[in-house]
């Protein structure tokens, strides 16, 4: 009833081709940001902004970036922590060598860093497809964690390898509050979102699809594979890429080249998986879904107090987990954001379904 | 993007957050522990030797001058970011917040370093973590207890400098370090090279890959280079596959020395007969023949309090070494009360106050019960390492002999490098060093 598009007549075609072409879904999205923006870092606690929002918030950013490659492209990349682990250190080295850099600025050079090594490990995907090319971008995985580590300039000649980033500072202003650092996270993963809603509505994101579904029909119809294949790993690359730079910056202050292994990059593909292969929506929720789960049944473990054991509430922890991720495939393989549009679809009907 | 889902979950967890009340005159610590996983076998271990020794210390003395200790644990995976995530929880519980931080990871310590500044909660890690902290001057809140990576590489040479006679008998020998292919493995070659310089003998530096279950073509290295010794700086599953392959090869395992590490039973009792004669350094000794360990029986196991499910486990290595946690944490409890005020709860700032004052003596490890089980340590603004001395142990094939007294470390090539490594990353972050006599 109140979800309905009724009356919203599209004159133009700049009305036409908005992101969120229903004035409700407007409405909607301007609430919830300015809940984001406004309300959470005013009510939140500290552990809420620090410990969970500003986590789900750059591996939802990391999500996006796969599932630009996956989900929209149809390459399957088993070397997103690995790209992120560029990011990081990227971030770090420029801001560590070049005297007065901007912090932003260096998240961009940092992205484009990692959409360069990006597109070296994407070659392969020219001749090469689906599982055969996961491996070869396993290769990526294991080579960049390797490099970091193996090379002490990458750590400016740490002895154990590790990084701690710098302070951030934008304007003389130093982010230094979760609140702060909250925002600041928000305000990126806000830009890059938008920006990648963008994309894959507009003509390479077409071709990226295109390339998915079929990339002999797509090449005969004038998508150049190369150049969409390369395009879509470097896009790719470059969101894990300001990922990673956000995970060291606002996130864990400290990162070695260990934290970015074959592990994390599992747990982000998991996150599109679960979220929604193809879908910059399920990005957040499966990011939202694969990080808060596991501390909520911790959390609810320790709520059955003592009568559980430690070790117990710990396994049965990754029992759940691994048992709710099983149910949720079999009830939506299509993920969460399919839930989702199933939802508004409903919404839509309601109250008078056929 | 719309992300209600996440709200929803958000707020039940939220609700679930407000039960866990701890009642006032505790003295709360929060464990960030890991009972699943690789490395489950160390933090079952580890944390549950350390809540027993709590265990005991409310059983038999009531509390810490009556202030009862209260913890609960988060599991982490052995995950930097669950581990974050568990410290952000767990550091606003009980009456004056987290005491203490025990990470039980490198990885975790080194993502807490900066937060635990901010907060005021100091980390100890005992064994870990990060070597350079060792300059309070720079890391207050740290302590990386008892030994250090740098101060048992030199522990270990001056070891192998014993069994060959004599320090100056080391010139011309050759070492092969067999090394985990990572931040913690990579640690020790500059020292191990500074050495080799400083003795005369050679070492070479082989990488084995994370996770270590595969390392012939390394052993078969081993066994053209035919060393003398062999340094074994393993963990996890790699410890016992390196003891496997040197029995293949026909490496005397005499002739190897671990970390402490790859020094517990969970790394011989899976090589089997193979670990036979293996040597591993350790701040701690196994075993339950201390009164301390038998009072752990006595008070916290006979009344059905202990926390191992394995009760055979009581007294192994790891075991043990979370008595030894849990020693260190309540006497600089003790400590900052004496200061701050006894029978009260104290913060971490306090607590902070307390480890760096803490001083334990033969006398007082008598009376703790500990003599012989921990060496003696003595913490100042200057040193937050205390102690750097190591026994070593040898598998008999049943259980570890200790066959050397506490070995102290070489602080004369070690202190320098911290100093060195410490101001670096002063300069990197801008921080200026504290002035330790200024320091109370």
């Amino acid at each position: 009833m109140l979800y309905r598009e009724a009356g919203q007549f599209k004159a133009s075609y700049k009305e036409d081709q908005q992101i969120f072409p229903i004035r409700q879904d407007r409405i909607a999205i301007a609430l919830i940001l300015a809940f984001f923006y406004l309300g959470v870092p005013y009510f939140a606690s500290q552990y809420w902004l620090q410990g969970i929002m500003i986590p789900v918030l750059i591996f939802s950013l990391a999500a996006i970036g796969l599932n630009i490659l996956t989900g929209y492209a149809g390459q399957l990349s088993l070397g997103s922590a690995a790209f992120m682990a560029v990011g990081a250190f990227a971030a770090y080295n420029f801001v560590l060598r070049v005297p007065g850099m901007p912090i932003l600025v260096a998240f961009v050079l940092a992205g484009l860093c990692a959409a360069a090594v990006g597109m070296v490990f994407g070659l392969p995907s020219l001749r090469i497809k689906g599982f055969y090319l996961a491996v070869a971008t396993l290769a990526a995985q294991f080579f960049i964690v390797w490099a970091l580590t193996k090379f002490p300039w990458f750590s400016n000649h740490s002895s154990s390898g590790v990084i701690t980033a710098q302070k951030v500072v934008i304007l003389g202003y130093v982010f230094e509050t979760p609140e702060a650092k909250y925002l600041l996270t928000l305000g990126v993963v806000t830009v890059l979102a938008l920006l990648a809603k963008n994309m894959v509505r507009s003509s390479i994101g077409r071709s990226w699809m295109a390339i998915r579904d079929m990339d002999v029909a797509a090449e005969v119809i004038g998508i150049r594979p190369m150049h969409t294949k390369l395009m879509a790993f470097a896009v790719s690359s470059f969101y894990c890429g300001v990922a990673g730079a956000l995970y060291a910056y606002t996130y864990l202050g400290t990162v070695e080249p260990e934290g970015f292994n074959l592990d994390l990059s599992f747990r982000i593909l998991f996150m599109v998986i679960i979220g929604g292969v193809g879908s910059i929506m399920g990005s957040f929720l499966g990011a939202a879904f694969i990080v808060l789960l596991p501390i909520f049944l911790n959390i609810s473990m320790h709520m059955l107090g003592d009568w559980v054991p430690q070790g117990l509430a710990s396994n049965l922890e990754l029992i759940v987990f691994g048992g709710l991720i099983i149910f949720f495939l079999i009830v939506e393989p299509h993920g969460l954001a399919r839930l989702w549009q199933i939802g508004k679809e409903k919404l839509r009907l309601w109250p008078f379904p056929h | 993007m719309k992300m209600k889902k996440s709200a929803l979950i958000g707020f039940a967890v939220a609700a679930a957050l407000g039960a866990s009340v701890v009642q006032a005159a505790d003295q709360y610590i929060g464990l960030p522990s890991y009972r699943v996983g690789p490395y489950a076998a160390g933090g079952t271990g580890i944390y549950g030797g350390m809540i027993d020794y709590f265990q005991l210390i409310n059983e038999r003395d009531g509390g810490i001058n009556g202030v009862k200790l209260t913890w609960d644990e988060c599991e982490t995976e052995y995950n930097n970011a669950r581990g974050v995530e568990c410290y952000e929880r767990q550091k606003k519980n009980g009456p004056t917040g987290n005491t203490v931080v025990h990470p039980l990871s490198t990885g975790i310590t080194y993502s807490l370093i900066d937060k635990v500044a901010v907060d005021k909660i100091p980390i100890i890690s005992i064994g870990y973590g990060r070597t350079d902290a060792t300059d309070g001057r720079y890391f207050p809140y740290v302590f990386p207890l008892i030994t250090n990576y740098w101060s048992q590489s030199t522990a270990k040479i001056k070891f192998i400098g014993m069994k060959e006679g004599g320090m100056d008998k080391l010139k011309g020998k050759k070492i092969v370090n067999i090394y985990h292919d990572s931040a913690y493995g990579k640690e020790t070659i500059p020292v191990l090279d500074a050495q080799a310089k400083k003795y005369g003998f050679t070492v070479k530096h082989i990488p084995v890959a994370h996770p270590g279950n595969e390392q012939q073509s390394q052993w078969l290295q081993v066994r053209q280079e035919k060393p003398d010794w062999v340094i074994l700086r393993g963990w996890g599953v790699m410890s016992a596959v390196a003891i496997k392959a040197a029995a293949k090869v026909g490496f005397p395992r005499e002739k190897m020395v671990g970390v402490w590490w790859s020094g517990a039973e969970e790394d011989t009792i899976p090589a089997g007969s193979a670990a036979k004669g293996y040597i591993a350094a350790g701040f701690n000794v196994a075993g339950t023949n201390y009164p301390v360990m038998k009072d752990i029986q006595k008070y916290v196991y006979a009344k059905g309090k202990g926390n191992m499910d394995d009760k055979s486990r009581v007294g192994s290595i790891y075991h043990n070494r979370g008595v030894v946690h849990g020693i260190i944490t309540v006497e600089a409890i003790r400590k900052a009360q004496e200061k701050f005020g006894k029978g009260k709860s104290i913060t971490g700032e306090q607590m902070r106050w307390g480890i760096e004052n803490l001083n334990i003596d033969n006398a007082m490890l008598k009376k703790l019960g500990a003599e012989g089980f921990m060496p003696e340590l003595k913490i100042s603004c200057m040193d937050h390492e205390g102690s750097g001395k190591v026994k070593f142990q040898q598998w008999d094939g049943k259980q570890w002999k200790v066959i050397t007294d506490w070995i102290d470390a070489d602080k004369s090539i070690v202190r320098p490098m911290i100093e060195e490594s410490a101001a670096k990353y002063g300069k990197e972050k801008n921080i200026a060093p504290r002035d330790c006599s200024k320091e109370s």
